[in-house]
């Protein structure tokens, strides 16, 4: 019986001590994204003057460049198996998903493999992005108008 | 220094969210990062997003949320002037310059860059 019950606890406890050492991971790391993203954000509006409307998209393309050259090197890969969420919900996650689908199908040919399948991950946050945004603004519109 | 905190803090709890998600549940990375694209338009729909990156700043644009958002912001903007139609004219107003730049350098590495797996 009390064998029973210290399985029963140590089970309980196992996966809860993975779960909250994952979740402090992908905290640290997705906050590092955020921070950098921030620092990007006040070095282009205040050294080069960007107005916060010119200096967002940068930013977000400063990110997504990294992220895809970061890939093809082959370190993102190894980041996300530690950080998890914390390398996939940032946008840098979604321009990951699309450089390596690109790359993995590479053998297959430039048109039938890297044209064709360089959606395969990444096209889905673009699919429901745009169908919701759609409902949704179509809901937005009639009310308000 | 505040700015960085708040962006950190921000960022860093979406993630743990999704991170909670992923283990308690069976979805995988791409359900997640598909609701929360929902999720990102759902909260632009009562302006709601705004508030939050007034608040977060660049916390708040940095997660896959806030893709949704501007999905549904440049859509609400066009259909400001063009009607019912400028939701589908200007859906990709503001993150045009994401989607080419990950499209143009996913294709250019790769083909310059060899599989690692």
């Amino acid at each position: 019986m009390d064998k029973k019950t210290y399985e029963r606890i140590a089970k309980q406890k196992k996966p809860k001590k993975y779960v909250l050492k994952h979740s402090l991971y992908a905290f640290i790391s997705g906050g590092i994204i955020g921070a950098i993203a921030q620092g990007i954000l006040d070095i282009l509006m205040n050294y080069f003057d960007f107005s916060q409307e010119k200096a967002v998209p940068v930013m977000s393309m400063t990110l997504v460049v990294a992220a895809c050259i970061l890939t093809g090197l082959g370190w993102y890969d190894k980041l996300a198996d530690k950080a998890g969420a914390g390398m996939f919900i940032p946008i840098t996650g979604f321009a990951n998903s699309m450089t390596s689908s690109a790359l993995e199908s590479k053998s297959e040919g430039l048109v039938l493999g890297i044209g064709s399948n360089m959606f395969k991950l990444g096209g889905t946050v673009i699919t429901f992005g745009i169908v919701s945004s759609f409902i949704l603004g179509v809901i937005r519109y009639v009310f308000l108008h | 220094m505040m700015n960085y905190i708040l962006s950190f803090v921000f960022c860093g709890a979406v993630c743990v969210i999704a991170q909670l998600i992923y283990e308690y549940t069976t979805l995988t990375p791409g359900h997640i990062t598909s609701l929360f694209v929902c999720i990102g338009s759902f909260l632009d729909l009562f302006h709601f997003y705004d508030r939050l990156i007034e608040w977060f700043h660049a916390g708040a644009m940095v997660p896959i949320t806030s893709f949704g958002h501007s999905l549904m912001h440049g859509a609400m903007k066009q259909a400001e002037e063009f009607g019912i139609l400028g939701i589908a004219m200007g859906m990709f107003d503001l993150t045009a310059a994401g989607i080419t730049c990950a499209i143009l350098f996913a294709f250019l590495v790769a083909i310059f860059f060899k599989p690692k797996s």
